[in-house]
């Protein structure tokens, strides 16, 4: 703890790093990955070899594609960009198959309701699809987040600075302190933007029907009301 | 006035669901196609707001052809409402019945407004309004879907088998509810189900479809059971198990009446007391 303690500033700053090189990859897989899924789901014949190509990437090991990719793109050996790219399309990997069940998984019978009601087919697709797709795509989300921090590790045996940079040192230099301290910290960033992307979910998706949850419940009891008005509903995190 | 003509649908798998129908719908009255499953109903029914388009044939409203008229706009013009309401699960009751509305461009507010008044006409209180669907029972789905389609006004309302999800004495409620709709509201309805009472109850007009689309009957609720056209119509109606066959019985004073095994099923009303037929 003392260790910690007295290396506080490179830790934050490590933990920082560390975030940034996990949400990019994040965010880049899964805004590719929803419009593949989304297509996949629509093309049964092409969902397939769409979704065994995802497979494909993701069996790449890490550690050679971070190595190879600076001969591939020309980015620097040492550069984040290629932590970054390479955790991008595990994200990617990962994220396609889980949109394509998504998008699959949203009732015909709504999609038709909608259309029957006059909504176009974009308007469907980011007012009635999407959204629908919400609950699942959140799930996949959340697998893709604990598996990318855990990756962005690897990237310290490339000199990319980040919380696995922790474990390199410790090991060198035979410290286990200094690994524990890594270790605790990845853990609780991969805990962070867990409960961070469930909290989003509760607020973009108040509908969902997995229910308010302990803190939403909690919230609903102090605040004394039930779930009768859709700000209690959002504010409370869900609906019983 | 919806109007079909010559209309004929084989789907892509060669399934023949209609042939050559022909039929008129006056304004402001009840239309109802009714038959087993596979007669066609649904696929007339979806023709008129383009969801089916028809393989030859055409389909008028107030004599043009829907063909030539934008799906898009067409279907925000006519009321739709289906089995199991068919509502946004992620929308609240008010923005689901809003729907049209805001697709048209109508401000949040006055379809806000125009919303809760839709609720209302459909006897579902304001409390519902910011539930989702959800939290509501089948029967209040299925008056959200009704409020659904009626919020944006539109001349004509397509009924697809909409009460065939909820519970007897609900599927009564919501009945007797939608005739006094009609009788305020004066809309063009066409109605599918595979319930002749239902279809005797609600019909102006009254379709009879056997399978592959082919009419048996077209005619009031009355003409049907005075003149049925064939026997396949004749069972289809119930008459041939003597249910809507009632004869008159005089039982001290009164006139009872009685179904074809001889069952009561109830009394003459306009003579109650008088004794005399």
């Amino acid at each position: 703890m003392t260790w910690a303690w007295d290396n506080r500033s490179i830790v934050i700053d490590l933990f920082l790093v560390h975030a940034w090189l996990s949400i990019v990859p994040i965010v880049v897989g899964f805004v590719l990955a929803v419009p593949v899924g989304w297509y996949a789901s629509r093309h049964p014949r092409l969902r397939g070899v769409l979704l065994s190509g995802g497979s494909i990437l993701y069996t790449i090991p890490s550690l050679p594609l971070f190595v190879l990719l600076p001969g591939i793109i020309g980015t620097g050996f040492l550069d984040p960009l290629n932590v970054i790219i390479a955790l991008s399309i595990y994200a990617f990997a990962i994220m396609v198959r889980t949109a394509a069940d998504a998008f699959t998984a949203v009732s015909p019978a709504v999609l038709d309701a909608a259309t029957a009601t006059g909504y176009s087919s974009a308007q469907r697709g980011f007012l009635v699809e999407l959204p629908l797709a919400g609950p699942v795509l959140l799930a996949g989300v959340r697998v893709v987040s604990v598996s990318t921090i855990s990756l962005v590790t690897v990237g310290a045996l490339i000199g990319v600075r980040n919380l696995g940079s922790l474990f390199t040192s410790g090991y060198r230099r035979d410290f286990t302190t200094e690994i524990l301290v890594g270790v605790v910290a990845v853990v609780l960033l991969a805990l962070l933007l867990d409960a961070l992307l469930v909290l989003l979910g509760r607020v973009l998706m108040p509908w969902s029907v997995d229910g308010p949850g302990a803190v939403g419940r909690l919230w609903q009891r102090l605040s004394g009301r039930g779930t009768e008005r859709a700000s209690d509903v959002a504010a409370a995190g869900g609906r019983s | 006035m919806i109007e079909y003509r010559s209309v004929a649908k084989t789907f892509d798998d060669g399934t023949q669901a209609v042939l050559d129908f022909d039929l008129t719908i006056d304004s402001h009255t009840t239309t109802v196609f009714v038959g087993s499953s596979g007669c066609g109903k649904t696929t007339l029914l979806r023709m008129v707001n383009r969801m089916v388009e028809p393989t030859s044939g055409q389909v008028l409203i107030d004599d043009e052809d829907v063909a030539g008229r934008d799906r898009v706009q067409l279907r925000r013009s006519i009321g739709y409402v289906m089995q199991h309401a068919g509502l946004l699960p992620h929308r609240t009751v008010a923005d689901n019945v809003a729907t049209v509305l805001r697709l048209n461009g109508t401000g949040k507010a006055a379809a806000r407004e125009r919303s809760l008044e839709v609720l209302h006409t459909v006897g579902l209180d304001e409390s519902h309004a910011s539930k989702y669907p959800g939290q509501l029972s089948g029967g209040q789905q299925q008056r959200v879907g009704v409020a659904r389609g009626l919020a944006a006004d539109p001349n004509i309302l397509l009924m697809d088998e909409p009460f065939g999800a909820v519970d007897p004495i609900v599927r009564d409620e919501l009945q007797v509810e939608l005739l006094r709709l009609q009788r305020e509201l004066g809309k063009t309805i066409v109605f599918v189900t595979h319930d002749v009472d239902e279809a005797f109850l609600l019909g102006d007009q009254v379709v009879i479809l056997k399978k592959g689309g082919e009419v048996a009957q077209v005619g009031s609720p009355a003409d049907i059971l005075a003149h049925p056209a064939d026997d396949f119509v004749r069972s289809f109606v119930g008459l041939d198990k003597g249910q809507r066959e009632l004869r008159l019985e005089e039982r001290d004073g009164r006139t009872v009446v009685l179904d074809g095994s001889g069952k009561p099923t109830g009394v003459l009303a306009d003579e109650r007391g008088a004794g005399t037929a």
